[in-house]
C-alpha cells in the first residue's frame, strides 16, 4: 500500500466513525420528528449545553467520566422534556413554520446563555486518549469509543422501540397519531417521553463528542446543518434512512476533509445533498404528509 | 395609505439628514434602513410560507462577492453589486430549484435554507486566505474613502439618503407583489400546493420568483452594509445569528404587512443599542438572549406581530 | 349497558348529529343503518371519544363518558374498530395486535388475549410478523377486528365494517362478528349493507342525515318500508 492510500483508508475509517455519531444525531432529531411532528432547530445546541455539563463535571467537579456521562444524559434528557412542555406545547396546532421558529428562538437563546455564562473561550475537556496505530494508520481512540457507545446506544434505542409498550407505542404513534386514543394511549405523555429519549440521546452524543472536540457556545453549528442535511436526506422520521444517510455524509465530511481543509468537506456534503435532490428526489419524498 | 400623510412622512424621512445631522443618530437611522430593507427582502418570501432560515447566505454573498471583486479585481461596486446580486440570485436558483422542483416545502425547505446559510458561513471560513475568514474583511479606502466611483462616501447625510431610496425600493417591491398575480398564485400555492397546480398556476416557477428576488435584495442590503460599514465578518453579515435575526424581527414586526418589518428593524437596533450603552462590552450575548427570548413568546403569543395585531384590531 | 340521550355533535361548525338518542344492552348486538353521510362514523367516535360532542349525554355501565379522558374509555370496556380499519401499516400484524393490549389492565393478560384473537382469526397467526399495510381488505379487517379484542372489551364498536370488502369476505366477517358476540361481547355495528347486519344484529337503529328516524327488532325492519325511505327516499 502507497502512503497515499493509507491516508485514504484511514479517512474512510474515520469517515465510518463519524459515521456512527452522526447516526445517533440524526437518530435523536429523526424520533422527535416523527412522533411530534415537530423539527427541533436548537438540537445542537442541546449537545452543546451537555458538552458545557461534561466539562463541568468532569473538569470543575472531577466526577469520574461514567458518571459524568449519566449525568450528562438525564440533564439533557430533562431539558428535552422542558423545551417540549415550554415551547412545543402550546404550539402543537399552530402551523409548522411558527414551531420552527419557536425552535430556532430557542437556539438563539441557549447560545447567547452560554455565550453569557460561560464565555466564548474553547473549552477542551483535558482528556487525552491514546490514538492507536494500527497498519500504518492512526486510529484515535476516542473515535473508536464514540463510535462504539454510538452503536450501543443506537441499540438499545432499537430495543427499546421494539419490544417495549411504550417504544411500540412511539412507533404508533408515527404512523397514525389520530386513533392512539382508541388503545387507551395518552398522546401528550408519548410526546414527553419522546422528548426525554431525544434529549438523551444528544446528551449522550454530547459525552461522545466533548471527547474529541472542543465547546464552545457555537460548536453547535459544526454539526447541526449537517445533521439535518442528513435527515432531510434520508426522510425525516426515517430512521433507516438518516441511519445510512449519517454515514454517506460523514465518508464526505471525511474524505473531502483530506485533500483539504475541513470546511471544504461540509461544502462538499452540501454540494453532494444539492446533487442528490436531482438525483433521488425519492429518498426525499419519504415524509409524512 | 391615504396619500397626504404619507406624502409628509416621505418629505420628513428625506429632510431629516438636513435638519438634524448629528452623526450617531444618523447612523442608527441608517442601519435601520439597511437591515430594514434585509427583513423586508426576507420577508417578500416569508410571508407565502417560503420560510428561510438562511437568508445569511445570501447577505454574506452580496457583501463579500462587492468586497473581494473591488479588492482583488479592482472593480467598482458599481459593477460589482450587480455581479453581488446576480451571484445571490444564482446560489437562490440552485437550492431552491430543487427543492421546489421535488416538492420540498415546509420544514424540509427551512432546513435546506438553514444548512445553506451554514454552509456559506463554511465557505467564507475556508477561503480564509482571500476573504480573511473569521477576522473579518475590509474592502479598501479609496481616494480617502469618499468617492463615487468607489461607493464610499464620508459623510452619513449621502448614506443617509441612499438607505433611505434602497428601503423605499424595497416597499415599492412589496407593493408591486402586493398588487400582481404573482402574490395570489403563491397564497394559492401556500394554501394548498395541488389544487393551485391543478388550476394552472405553474408551482415552481412562480415560487422561484418570489426566491429570487428577495435572495437579490437581501444580496443587495449586504452590498450595501459592506459599503457603509466598511467593514464585514462572517457572523455579522452571514451565519444562523443573521438568518435568525431576520425572521425574529419580522415576525415581531408583523410578517404580513409591508412596514412590519421595519418596525421589526426599529426593535432589533434600539434594542442592540440600548443594550451596548447600558451593559457595554458584556453586551456580547445579552441582545441574542433577549432576541431568543422574545422570539419564543411572540411565536407562542403573538404570531402576527407588533404591527400585524395592531392593524388586525384596528380592522375590527 | 350504553345509553346516548340527545347527542349532538359535528365538526366546526357541521352539525353531523342531531339529538341521537339510542341504547345498547349487555349481551345484545345492536346494528345502526343509514346511507353515506348520514352521520354513523360520527356516531362511533363521539362514543370511543375521538371526537367530543356539543350537546347530550353518553353514559356506560353509569359511568359518564363525557367526564372521561378520551384514552381512558377503552379501559371502561370499549373498543372501537374503526372505519377503514386504521392499522398501523408499516408495523407487523402481532405489533399491531400489541398495542391494541397496551392498557395496563390487558398486558398481564396479553398471552391468553393473543391465544384468543389467533384462534379466532387463524390467519393471523400465520401472517403475525407480515407488515399489516401489505395485507388485503379482509385480513385487514380481521387484524382490526383483533387488535380490538386484545383489551377483552365489553362493548365492541364496528365501524362499516364491510366496507370495500369482496362479498365473499364479507360472510366471513360478519360470521365471525357472530361467533364474537356468542362469546358474550356486546356489539355495536354501523354499516350501509343493510341485508347482512339485520341479519345478525338483534335491534337496529336508522339513522339519516344525523337524526334516528325509526328503531326496532331486525326481523320488523327487515321487510319494512322505512329502509327503502331513508336510502332511496321513496
Amino acid at each position: 500500500m502507497g502512503i497515499f492510500d493509507v491516508y485514504l483508508l484511514e479517512a474512510l475509517i474515520n469517515g465510518v466513525l463519524l459515521g456512527g455519531v452522526l447516526a445517533l444525531l440524526s437518530l435523536g432529531l429523526n424520533l422527535v420528528f416523527g412522533v411530534i411532528d415537530v423539527v427541533w432547530i436548537c438540537y445542537a445546541e442541546l449537545i452543546m449545553l451537555g458538552m458545557y455539563a461534561m466539562y463541568f463535571l468532569s473538569r470543575v467537579y472531577h466526577a469520574p467520566m461514567v458518571l459524568a456521562a449519566a449525568i450528562c444524559i438525564v440533564t439533557v434528557g430533562v431539558l428535552g422534556v422542558l423545551l417540549h412542555v415550554v415551547v412545543i406545547a402550546p404550539l402543537l396546532g399552530a402551523a409548522p413554520i411558527n414551531q420552527l421558529l419557536a425552535t430556532g428562538g430557542v437556539l438563539f437563546f441557549l447560545q447567547s446563555a452560554a455565550t453569557i455564562l460561560f464565555g466564548i473561550e474553547f473549552k477542551n475537556l483535558g482528556v487525552r486518549l491514546p490514538v492507536l496505530k494500527v497498519a500504518g494508520m492512526f486510529i484515535s481512540y476516542a473515535r473508536l469509543l464514540a463510535f462504539g457507545a454510538a452503536l450501543i446506544g443506537m441499540v438499545l434505542v432499537y430495543l427499546f422501540l421494539r419490544r417495549t409498550y411504550t417504544g411500540t407505542a412511539i412507533r404508533a404513534i408515527a404512523q397514525d397519531r389520530q386513533i392512539m386514543t382508541l388503545m387507551g394511549v395518552d398522546s401528550r405523555r408519548i410526546y414527553v417521553i419522546t422528548s426525554a429519549l431525544g434529549g438523551g440521546l444528544a446528551g449522550l452524543a454530547a459525552c461522545l463528542l466533548v471527547l474529541q472536540y472542543d465547546v464552545h457556545p457555537f460548536v453547535g453549528l459544526s454539526f447541526g446543518p449537517i445533521t439535518f442535511l442528513i435527515c432531510v436526506l434520508g426522510g425525516l422520521g426515517n430512521f433507516g434512512g438518516g441511519f445510512v444517510a449519517a454515514f454517506v455524509f460523514a465518508e464526505i465530511i471525511s474524505v473531502g476533509g483530506l485533500y483539504l481543509d475541513l470546511e471544504w468537506g461540509y461544502v462538499f456534503a452540501f454540494a453532494f445533498f444539492i446533487a442528490m435532490m436531482f438525483v433521488r428526489p425519492q429518498g426525499l419524498l419519504a415524509r409524512r404528509s | 395609505m391615504r396619500r397626504g400623510p404619507a406624502v409628509l412622512g416621505a418629505a420628513a424621512l428625506v429632510a431629516l439628514p438636513f435638519v438634524y445631522a448629528a452623526p450617531y443618530p444618523l447612523h442608527i437611522a441608517i442601519l435601520i434602513l439597511i437591515w430594514s430593507f434585509a427583513y423586508t427582502s426576507w420577508s417578500a418570501m416569508g410571508r407565502f410560507g417560503l420560510t428561510s432560515l438562511g437568508h445569511g447566505g445570501f447577505m454574506g454573498t452580496g457583501a463579500y462577492v462587492t468586497a473581494l471583486l473591488w479588492n482583488r479585481g479592482g472593480v467598482s461596486p458599481w459593477l460589482g453589486i450587480p455581479v453581488a446580486l446576480l451571484a445571490g440570485a444564482l446560489l437562490a436558483v440552485l437550492v431552491a430549484y430543487p427543492c421546489f422542483r421535488y416538492r420540498i416545502t415546509g420544514h424540509y425547505f427551512a432546513l435546506v435554507t438553514l444548512a445553506l446559510g451554514g454552509i456559506v458561513l463554511q465557505v467564507i471560513t475556508a477561503t480564509r486566505d482571500y476573504t480573511g475568514g473569521s477576522l473579518g474583511y475590509t474592502p479598501e479606502r479609496y481616494q480617502g474613502g469618499s468617492s463615487l466611483y468607489a461607493l464610499q462616501f464620508g459623510g452619513k447625510t449621502t448614506w443617509y439618503l441612499i438607505a433611505l431610496a434602497v428601503w423605499a425600493a424595497g416597499l415599492y417591491v412589496w407593493y408591486r407583489v402586493d398588487g400582481s398575480m404573482l402574490r395570489y398564485a403563491l397564497e394559492a400555492i401556500s394554501e394548498d400546493e395541488d389544487a393551485a397546480a391543478a388550476t394552472g398556476v405553474h408551482v415552481t416557477a412562480e415560487k422561484l420568483k418570489i426566491t429570487v428576488v428577495s435572495a437579490a435584495m437581501t444580496a443587495l442590503a449586504g452590498a450595501l452594509y459592506c459599503q457603509y460599514q466598511m467593514f464585514i465578518s462572517p457572523d455579522t453579515v452571514s451565519g444562523i445569528s443573521v438568518s435568525l435575526q431576520m425572521v425574529f424581527a419580522a415576525v415581531v414586526g408583523g410578517l404580513y404587512v409591508a412596514l412590519g418589518p421595519t418596525v421589526g428593524a426599529v426593535i432589533t437596533i434600539l434594542m442592540a443599542e440600548v443594550l451596548r450603552i447600558s451593559v457595554g462590552t458584556r453586551a456580547v450575548g445579552w441582545d441574542n438572549l433577549v432576541y431568543g427570548a422574545l422570539l419564543v413568546v411572540f411565536i407562542v403569543f403573538l404570531p402576527k406581530g407588533i404591527l400585524g395585531t395592531v392593524l388586525a384590531h384596528r380592522q375590527r | 349497558m350504553l345509553e346516548l340521550t340527545r347527542v349532538r355533535a359535528g365538526y366546526g361548525s357541521f352539525q353531523a348529529l342531531f339529538d341521537v338518542s339510542l341504547e345498547v344492552r349487555r349481551g345484545e348486538a345492536v346494528g345502526v343503518i343509514g346511507p353515506n353521510g348520514a352521520g354513523k362514523t360520527t356516531l362511533m367516535r363521539v362514543i370511543s371519544g375521538l371526537i367530543r360532542p356539543t350537546a347530550g349525554s353518553i353514559v356506560m355501565e353509569r359511568v359518564d363518558l363525557l367526564a372521561t379522558p378520551p384514552h381512558r374509555i377503552v379501559e371502561i370496556g370499549i373498543a372501537h374498530v374503526p372505519e377503514s380499519r386504521r392499522l398501523f401499516p408499516r408495523m407487523t400484524v402481532e405489533d399491531n395486535l400489541k398495542m391494541g393490549g397496551f392498557l395496563p389492565a390487558a398486558r398481564p393478560k396479553a398471552r391468553r388475549r393473543f391465544d384468543f384473537v389467533y384462534e379466532l382469526f387463524p390467519l393471523l397467526r400465520e401472517r403475525r410478523r407480515q407488515l399489516a399495510g401489505s395485507m388485503s381488505g379482509g385480513e385487514q379487517q380481521m387484524c382490526a377486528i383483533g387488535r380490538a379484542l386484545m383489551s377483552e372489551p365489553k362493548l365492541l364498536l364496528l365501524d362499516e365494517p364491510s366496507a370495500g370488502l369482496a362479498p365473499v369476505v364479507v360472510d366471513l366477517v360478519f360470521a365471525l362478528v357472530q361467533r364474537i358476540r356468542a362469546g358474550g361481547v356486546t356489539v355495536l355495528i354501523v354499516e350501509q349493507n343493510v341485508q347482512q347486519v339485520l341479519r345478525i344484529v338483534d335491534r337496529a337503529y336508522v339513522l339519516k342525515a344525523g337524526s334516528i328516524r325509526a328503531a326496532g327488532a331486525a326481523a320488523e325492519l327487515r321487510d319494512s318500508a322505512i329502509i327503502r325511505e331513508a336510502y332511496l327516499g321513496v
